[in-house]
């Protein structure tokens, strides 16, 4: 260990020190981790860090939102394009409490944000002061590491470790809640340094070797082997080391509701989407595989469907950075703990180059069902009303799969998921683990400011468009340019589809009337236009992209279409429903 | 889930961690999503200056227990958690017992009862006398309901405290942690 020169150092401490208010160490900190794009909304418990920030417009952009739950899910958006940590400020109170839906939302998402929200002064902790909510209790369950700083001098390192967790290992929300006093208070500011290392923290687990080998005989050694690919590879920054890997082993892969786009949507060894609604053949061949190839994914129950049926007949390996992933929900023959950045190119040096021409076969074989049966028709019908999916289709011809798609949950969701065409890793933004109807305009948001030189496009449904419709006023403000398509079916379509084929078709409160949306965007300044027909669809998508700035298409489905195929609720996935 | 093919066991959990504020309320919040009762649960230092060390007594699987370590360690602030059955540790619980003072002087067998378990005096007042006896659990138990006829006044056991017979202790393991070895 190098011994610290303590005169010098001594001399340098007083030479740098400088006397800064805790809010101003906060905003130092965010341009010291080159947090270029806050979203955050101001209020009494914040307004010092806020004033801080007003002489700071050179090095950090701060959007206004018009509701906290869109700031957080802005903060997440842009961390889902831009692979960097978001931020969001909140005040206390009800604006700590607001961003409790995104935070869990971003926990079970692993998307890595850093909520700052304002507190009471110290000495009023506990005393029921005006807006004073435990938010820090509130949020542990929710939140990769929580704390609440009452001192100044605390400011730079806290929010240094803050950065680190967020961003490190299996990435997640922190929430850092700073006292009124803290931030007014001034301290000797010694600059601020980066956090590498927690002794408590191992966000990287130790690559066992054996493991490795381990795996890869078997995959030398099968003959049906599947890959099932989740957004671990994408948090990784693992998009190279896994197309080099599949392309070796040409074994097919599957992705994950979040691992959409790791892998373009036309390689030929991408085979589709796992679960409820993924794709036909990559549901019912699990159930067939004799090696599964698990990477980066969490065998959510969505995906996997009952458990006692699914993959019974194959051996599992399973790539993950998380080792409380491991066993989790299925059995690891032989589990490949770490980063699969590092993993995978070692597993890839140790595999055969092969070929499983017979095996994609009956994927081909099931998918041309699949086509003819469900795809063909929903993106292609003749008569009746407009599909969900021909909307998706004409989109991918204007966008030719390279925009950000971001879409919101329910069969909008899904459909979006199933036929968006992805060329680039990073393009699919969506709330998968927790589902959170609203997410997708705030998202579209922080998606944009990710990445800017992208198009971004939002597909909601006319439900969870209205959960956080406010956000136009965001996108207004600052002239963003979000394409918002409305997938309207005048109904909370994914609950009305479980009402149909669960229910007897009892329509419970799914139905809905809506406002005019055109003219609700209209009131912000964005232009927008309704369709109904086949025929003006087409035309319809055009303009919106020839239009420069923010647009609103709101387009008019199919009242009571459903998504298919289904894997019902509790049933195994090889008895996926094609209609 | 996992078939829970396994029966469930008494556990030991050893649990180092940082000494910071609300890492009770972290670990507590696991169990109870888990939906874990706690049997008794013990905060102290440990052998590691300024590590802390929770010993924590639950009922589950071998396969449980494995998730919930894994789920324990994930908390940032943990440093590592070690479980194992009752015979991979040595044990000891304390229990404490007040009992009228005159009881004890009008029945010689109460006295006779209480060295036997070697209870240890703790105080005596002219009301009533404080014992003290640490042991394991069926030991203090039955003392418990041999002195529950005479009127045992109070009587109150604390959390188990457990030594893992097999370890070497911790302070090897945080010079890994801290990346020294
Ligand atoms: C915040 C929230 N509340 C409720 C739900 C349950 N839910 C799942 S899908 C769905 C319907 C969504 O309807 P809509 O937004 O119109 O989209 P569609 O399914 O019609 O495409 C509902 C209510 C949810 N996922 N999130």
């Amino acid at each position: 260990m190098e011994i610290p020169d303590t005169k010098t150092n001594e001399k340098e401490d007083t030479r740098n020190v400088r006397k800064i208010s805790g809010a101003l160490a906060v905003i130092e900190a965010l341009v010291a981790e080159e947090a270029d794009v806050i979203f955050g909304l101001p209020g009494g418990a914040n307004l010092a860090i806020y004033d801080a920030l007003f002489d700071y417009e050179q090095q950090l952009k701060h959007i206004l939102v018009r509701h906290e739950q869109g700031g957080i899910h802005a903060a997440q958006g842009y961390a889902r394009t831009s692979g960097k940590v978001g931020v969001v400020f909140a005040t206390s109170g009800p604006g700590a409490t607001n961003l409790l839906t995104g935070i869990a939302d971003a926990m079970i998402d692993s998307t890595p944000v850093v909520c700052i929200t304002g507190q009471v002064f110290a000495h009023l902790l506990g005393s029921d002061a005006f807006q004073e909510t435990d938010i820090v209790n509130m949020s542990m369950p929710v939140t990769k590491w929580n704390y609440q700083i009452t001192n100044a001098e605390e400011i730079p390192s806290v929010l240094a470790k803050a950065f680190y967790i967020a961003r490190s290992g299996r990435p997640g929300p922190v929430l850092i809640d700073i006292t009124k006093n803290a931030q007014l208070q001034e301290f000797d500011y010694r600059g601020y340094e980066k956090c590498h290392h927690i002794r408590s923290y191992r966000p990287r687990p130790i690559v066992r070797e054996q493991y490795i080998q381990q795996a890869a005989d078997l995959i030398n050694t099968a003959k049906k082997p599947l890959i099932v690919w989740g957004q671990g590879v994408i948090l990784g920054g693992a998009e190279n080391e896994f197309k080099t890997f599949l392309e070796k082993s040409g074994i097919p892969g599957a992705w994950t509701l979040l691992g959409a786009g790791a892998i373009p949507s036309d390689h030929a060894l991408n085979v589709g989407m796992l679960g409820m609604h993924g794709n036909y053949a990559p549901n019912v061949l699990t159930n067939e595989c004799d090696l599964l190839i698990a990477i980066g994914m969490r065998f959510d129950d969505r995906v996997t469907g009952r458990l006692d049926r699914y993959a019974k007949q194959a051996k599992v390996i399973h790539l993950d950075i998380d080792p409380a992933e491991i066993d989790k929900n299925v059995k690891a023959t032989v589990p490949v703990w770490g980063d699969c950045k590092e993993t995978l190119p070692l597993l890839t040096s140790l595999i055969d180059k092969r070929e499983h021409k017979e095996w994609l076969r009956q994927f081909h074989a099931l998918y041309k069902e699949e086509f003819e049966t469900v795809i063909y028709p929903e993106l292609n019908p003749v008569s009746g009303e407009v599909t969900m999916g021909e909307v998706i289709r004409i989109l991918n011809e204007c966008t030719k799969g390279d925009a950000v798609i971001v879409s919101d949950v329910g069969q909008n969701q899904m459909t979006a998921s199933r036929y968006a065409k992805l060329n680039h890793t990073r393009s699919k933004v969506t709330s998968g683990g927790l589902g959170t109807m609203g997410f997708a305009l705030p998202a579209a948001i922080g998606a944009k400011y990710g990445a800017p030189e992208r198009t971004v496009v939002v597909i909601a449904g006319d439900g969870g468009f209205q959960m956080n419709i406010q956000e136009l006023g965001t996108i207004m403000q600052n002239s963003l340019d979000v394409k918002i398509i409305i997938l309207n079916n005048r109904f909370l379509g994914m609950v009305r589809q479980w009402q149909e084929l669960f229910n007897d078709r009892r329509y419970s409160f799914s139905d809905m009337e809506n406002p005019d949306f055109v003219a609700v965007a209209a009131a912000y300044g964005i232009s927008g236009r309704c369709v109904s027909e086949r025929s003006e669809l087409d035309g319809a998508i055009k303009d919106m992209f020839n239009n420069k700035g923010p647009y609103l298409l709101e387009v008019m489905v199919g009242k009571e279409n459903n998504v298919f195929p289904m894997v019902p609720q509790g049933a195994g996935i090889s008895e996926i429903r094609l209609r | 889930m996992i078939k829970q093919d396994s029966p469930r066991k008494e556990y030991n959990l050893t649990i180092y961690t940082e000494n910071n504020v609300g890492l009770l309320s972290r670990i507590c919040l696991i169990f109870t999503r888990r939906q874990i009762n706690v049997e008794s649960l013990n905060a102290s230092p440990s052998e590691v200056e300024g590590i802390h060390r929770f010993n924590i007594l639950i009922y589950e699987t071998v396969q449980g227990m494995s998730k919930l370590a894994r789920h324990l360690e994930k908390l940032t602030e943990v440093l590592k958690v070690y479980y194992h059955t009752n015979e991979n540790v040595i044990w000891q619980e304390l229990a404490m017992y007040k009992v009228a003072t005159n009881v004890i002087e009008e029945h010689v067998d109460v006295e006779r009862l209480l060295r036997r378990y070697g209870a240890r005096t703790v105080a005596i007042r002219k009301e009533y006398t404080v014992f003290e006896v640490s042991g394991q659990r069926g030991e203090t138990d039955e003392l418990t309901s041999v002195l529950q006829p005479y009127g045992l006044i109070e009587f109150v056991r604390s959390a188990r405290l457990a030594i893992i017979k097999d370890s070497e202790g911790f302070n090897r393991k945080l010079r890994e942690f801290d990346g020294i070895v």
